[in-house]
């Protein structure tokens, strides 16, 4: 893949299989109940996204994601409460016009750093900036100091930890455990019914290639050829003149960004926001539906992350009980068997039948997986 | 678990229900519905999954993950209900079928599953939820779909709707009777609170705080607040130790709970001598703790198992024959078992399966049958119920030793607790 | 906060304190000894290691059960039994852990950690499947509860004092065996330079795969302690998970001296902080400080020097 154009052919295809899928297969086929639930999975693809060129790209394996889904999501959560929480809506507080958790821990103004969010374009500022701004910390903190792989994937798990105790105990101003539910209006705009979930997904879905497109510049441009390589000797890019770190920074930022991007998005589907997808777990989930899709991939990540999230919902509905054990299994399977996902299945089985089939020999079936992980060093 | 074993289980279960049946006369009792045939577009005319012999409705409780624990109680009595309601002629001449969901201890698939149920499945009513956490999140979409929720957990409070009917008890009713109790009997002045860190616990230790200061004219010489799940309490023993409360209040949950019991005894303050009440440990809980570590506290609660009047025993027998001999009962489980009933009465009272109708015809609805004594629907959808203080016994067990005179009345929106 | 109490109380709270800051290091020690080896000596990171902990503490549970109904008689000695079995139960899982997962990855460390994440999804859920969803209680002999009077406000909880003794004597068989038996010349040889150890003729293989399970062994005791204090329940072990890798990577992996080291003052900074202000806010402020000061000394406490 030398050439510089930021898609080639092979994944020119598949970008357009995905839209096909996403834009009119999913929205013909499915009520709107299910369409919503594709929306909520499809929040986390953000998430996927971001791994894939900080981790699979950039070889930075971040347990922390949750973080970043967690602070775009309250970001988004804030705005949406505060125009729920109108004076109107909230006569029966002690303090109307404050959110009802606030009224239940006796608080009586607004605090400062909620006030703000009253604006619209502060809230997608913040969106964007407070995720970015804490990642460029942690990342200028951390791989300046050359920390890497599994000390830095410990870290940002503590990370989780630390954001999810923080946002559970000060909940007189986060909604503690509840999280901040009962989201109902955006700009007046009711949120809620069924149309104006199939706008928001189709508004969600419009965000998501947005930033497939960004992360196939990124992935196509010198940067991300220098990230790859980074990954697999970096030293030697390190003796290049590279500066390692601020590459590392970058590509941590980016991933930061998208999960906050999805992490509104949930906000403005689900009608919801909660500390739960703060945590470690949900940052494990993440890493997870990258590494089924494959993390070299950054379309295996989307359908990944749908594939997954639909096996949990159907599984779960029918065999509660089996669904730990599959789930178990899946990570191990792909692991072992799979390192490279669903799109290194793809590229290694798949597309070279379907080429044999069409022409004899003249595609590049590469253009999806890429190089094999199993034999690639860790960063450290 | 293999399929072969699936089936296993549930002819197992089976085999237990009918069982189970054989000590259904005490609430034979309850008058049965006329067997006419009601037609099925009189009952039902919103659409629900009503047919001319069956009613679904939904569990919707977590199987799996963190909560199951404490969920599980609540599955169990929903099931027993259920069939006990329908071996007695269902509801409206009706069969109960149940789908049941699994909430997997997290908020967002309790809303999503919610929604399956009253968008996809019709169910005419909802047995639900356990944390405070799932209900905030399931609410909007109960009231934005109308569907009904029957909610079985004592919880802070603060909350009406007009789709939930709380079965359990609100933090009022709850708590001021026990410390009451207390005040009295042990001359109780000093109280140090200690809870897990969410806002069940933060509330109530807020409505306690009002009470002891203003009311009992005590004091409360510590408030301490754990992370959920933390096992380490030997600092907070300390301080236990220094200032020497006549009274250790706790709404510990889960897994702590265990730790802190065990660290409680281990550092020497004997229960016996030490006052403590706690709003979060029920025969469930024992279990875990074990008896040895926690006998001689105190308990605040509306139910325990050990309760001497006849419905109990007939429940208790029940549940013991369809789950189980080893099984326990806390005060939610039993909070569990008074969805399913309430709802088959409201929807005879009503009439009809309209989740309208019964919303309407809640207020006022009584149940005689209930493990704990008689109870009634209260105009703001909670339970008109008694508070129990009950002692833990060596063998996980509570005695009773004080219950209110009269049914003490739910205050969702306490006045002066705020 | 003090003025109203005598200098006698807060003399004894002050013993009493800097008693529940030593149970909280020995726990820190007995949670992270086993990991410090599988993930300091090998570089994997085992994520099931909670469940691992678990373990030991249901195999406790059932020896327990068995006592009293078959040997009630020995029921006062069935604890040190009960920690044998789980050291046993413990390793043999790890051993098949390692043959069957592990050694497929230990060129790709970051996939052990995904590999292990699945596996402790499956074990949680077989715990829930054979042990039922709720805690199960564990009894303790009637000598392990309660407290040594020492004066009329000083009381040493005895479950306490046997967690101390348990972590001291586990960590002396540990440095005993790493630094003076010639297996733990064998694993520390292949730490250092795992083609040169093969070399020279150390089945590096058969090393790991007993490294491997002496940490999960030693995980299983460690459970099986923790029936003392904690509770036991098929999500129990993921409490644990967290602080004990950070108590691992604050230590500097590798150095057994590092894991003790980082133990104590992550304990003590813990307790100390939890008397004066909330048990939230004093997690918080630990878990910064920690998180903190390995940004400004990435390698940990004690950092061994190895050519990678």
């Amino acid at each position: 893949m030398t050439d510089n154009r930021f898609v080639n052919k092979s994944e020119l295809i598949g970008i357009l299989l995905l839209a096909a899928l996403l834009v009119v297969i999913l929205p013909l086929f499915l009520d709107v109940f299910r369409l919503n639930l594709v929306a909520k999975y499809l929040t986390y693809a953000f998430v996927a996204l971001g791994l894939v060129i900080c981790w699979g790209y950039g070889g930075i394996l971040s347990l922390g994601q949750g973080v970043f889904f967690g602070l775009g999501g309250y970001c988004m959560a804030m705005f949406l409460k505060l125009e729920a929480s109108s004076v109107e809506n909230t006569k029966i507080q002690s303090t109307p016009g404050i959110p009802d958790f606030m009224d239940w821990n006796q608080i009586t103004a607004l605090p400062m750093f909620w006030k703000p969010f009253h604006s619209l374009t502060f809230t997608v500022i913040a969106i964007v900036l407070v995720p970015g701004l804490f990642a460029l910390i942690i990342g200028a903190a951390m791989f300046k100091r050359r920390v890497g792989g599994t000390y830095f994937a410990i870290i940002t798990q503590a990370v989780a930890a630390i954001l999810t105790i923080l946002i559970v105990g000060q909940q007189g101003y986060t909604g503690g455990i509840n999280g901040m539910t009962d989201l109902r209006t955006l700009k007046g705009w009711d949120i809620r019914p069924d149309h104006a979930k199939i706008v928001l997904y189709f508004f969600e879905v419009g965000c998501l290639f947005v930033c497939i497109f960004i992360a196939q510049f990124i992935r196509h441009s010198k940067l991300g050829r220098i990230l790859v390589a980074m990954r697999d000797k970096e030293d030697r890019v390190r003796f290049s003149g590279y500066s390692v770190a601020n590459f590392k920074i970058f590509a941590f930022c980016v991933s930061a960004v998208f999960a906050a991007i999805g992490g509104a998005m949930f906000a403005l589907n689900v009608g919801f926001m909660s500390p739960s997808f703060v945590g470690i777990v949900p940052s494990i989930e993440m890493v997870i539906y990258t590494a089924v899709g494959g993390r070299l991939s950054i379309l295996g990540a989307i359908y990944g992350t749908l594939l997954v999230n639909f096996a949990k919902t159907s599984l779960s509905e029918s065999f509660p009980e089996l669904w730990l054990f599959g789930l178990g299994g899946l990570f191990i399977a792909v692991v072992l068997a799979f390192p490279n996902g669903l799109a290194g299945i793809w590229g290694d089985y798949i597309a070279p039948q379907i080429a044999r089939l069409f022409n004899s020999g003249n595609s590049k079936p590469g253009g999806w997986a890429g190089k094999p992980v199993a034999d690639s060093t860790p960063a450290e | 678990m293999s399929e072969d074993e699936a089936k296993g289980l549930q002819s197992a279960f089976r085999r237990k229900l009918l069982m189970g049946m054989a000590a259904l006369p005490a609430i034979g009792l309850l008058p049965r519905p006329s067997l006419a045939d009601v037609p099925t577009s009189v009952v039902n005319t919103t659409g629900l999954a009503v047919t001319d012999t069956e009613v679904t409705v939904g569990i919707l409780h977590s199987a799996t993950g963190t909560m199951a624990i404490s969920e599980t109680g609540s599955i169990e009595s929903e099931k027993l209900a259920i069939e006990q309601i329908n071996a007695a002629g269902g509801v409206l001449g009706r069969k109960i079928k149940f789908i049941q969901e699994d909430g997997a201890s997290d908020w967002p698939t309790f809303a999503e599953k919610a929604k399956k149920l009253l968008v996809n499945d019709k169910v005419a009513a909802i047995m639900g939820c356990w944390t405070s956490a799932s209900r905030k999140a399931v609410l909007p979409v109960v009231e934005q779909y109308n569907g009904m929720l029957y909610y079985p957990t004592f919880y802070e409070g603060l909350e009406q709707s007009k789709n939930v009917i709380y079965t359990g008890q609100e933090a009022t009713q709850q708590i001021l009777a026990g410390l009451n109790w207390v005040n009295k009997e042990k001359g109780a002045k000093s109280f140090f609170f200690i809870g897990s860190d969410y806002i069940w616990p933060r509330t109530s230790n807020k409505i306690a705080r009002k009470h002891v200061e203003n009311v009992l004219k005590g004091k409360v010489v510590g408030e301490e607040y754990y992370p959920l799940g933390n096992t380490q309490f030997n600092s907070v023993i300390n301080k236990i130790k220094l200032t020497k409360p006549d009274v250790i209040f706790t709404d510990v949950v889960g897994g702590s709970n265990v730790a802190f019991y065990k660290q409680l005894k281990a550092a020497g303050i004997d229960l016996s001598k030490q006052t403590l009440l706690t709003i979060s440990v029920t025969e469930d809980e024992i279990d875990g703790i074990g008896g040895e570590n926690i006998a001689g506290a105190y308990a605040c609660m509306k139910y325990f198992q050990s309760l001497d009047n006849p419905n109990n025993k007939a429940f208790v027998a029940a549940f013991k024959k369809m789950w189980g001999e080893k099984t326990v009962i806390g005060d939610v489980t039993q909070a569990a078992y008074l969805g399913p009933w309430l709802w088959k009465l409201t929807v005879e009272k009503a009439g009809s399966f309209d989740v309208d109708k019964v919303a309407a015809a809640s207020p006022g609805v009584e149940f005689k049958g209930a493990p704990e004594g008689y109870v009634r629907i209260h105009e703001n959808h909670h339970l008109w119920s008694k508070t129990r203080v009950g002692r833990a016994k060596l063998d996980g067990q509570f005695e009773l030793v004080y219950e209110t005179a009269d049914l003490v009345e739910p205050d969702p929106f306490p006045k002066g607790y705020q | 906060m003090f003025g109203d109490y005598s200098i006698g109380d807060l003399g004894s709270i002050f013993v009493m304190q800097g008693f529940a800051g030593l149970i909280l290091f020995s726990v820190y020690v007995l949670m992270a000894l086993g990991l410090a080896i599988i993930f300091g000596q090998m570089g994997v990171i085992n994520m099931a290691h909670g469940e691992f902990m678990i373990l030991g503490a249901y195999v406790t549970w059932m020896t327990s059960n068995v006592f009293q109904a078959y040997l009630p008689g020995l029921f006062a000695g069935y604890f040190f039994l009960a920690m044998i079995l789980a050291f046993i139960a413990s390793g043999a899982l790890g051993m098949l852990v390692e043959w069957a997962l592990i050694r497929h990855l230990y060129k790709r460390p970051l996939d052990t950690l995904l590999a292990t994440w699945g596996l402790s999804l499956i074990l949680q859920q077989a715990y829930r499947s054979v042990f039922g969803a709720r805690e199960v209680g564990v009894e303790l002999p009637q000598w392990m509860l309660g407290s040594l009077h020492v004066t009329d406000s000083i009381e040493v909880p005895i479950n306490g004092i046997f967690v101390m003794c348990l972590t001291v004597l586990i960590t002396l068989a540990v440095a005993y065996i790493m630094y003076k038996s010639r297996w733990g010349r064998q694993v520390r040889a292949v730490v250092q330079n795992r083609v040169m150890a093969g070399a020279v003729g150390i089945n590096t293989e058969k090393v790991d795969r007993y490294t491997f399970a002496l940490g999960c062994g030693i995980a299983g005791v460690a459970g099986s302690a923790f029936t003392m204090i904690g509770s036991t329940g098929p999500t129990s072990g993921q409490l644990y998970i967290v602080d004990t890798f950070l108590v691992v990577v604050f230590g500097g992996a590798a150095s057994l001296l590092g894991t003790i080291a980082s133990a104590f003052s992550i304990s003590q900074t813990q307790s100390t902080l939890e008397f004066f202000m909330s048990g939230s806010m004093a997690k918080v402020l630990t878990l910064l400080a920690v998180v903190g000061i390995l940004m400004l000394r990435p390698q940990g406490l004690f950092a061994l020097k190895v050519r990678k």
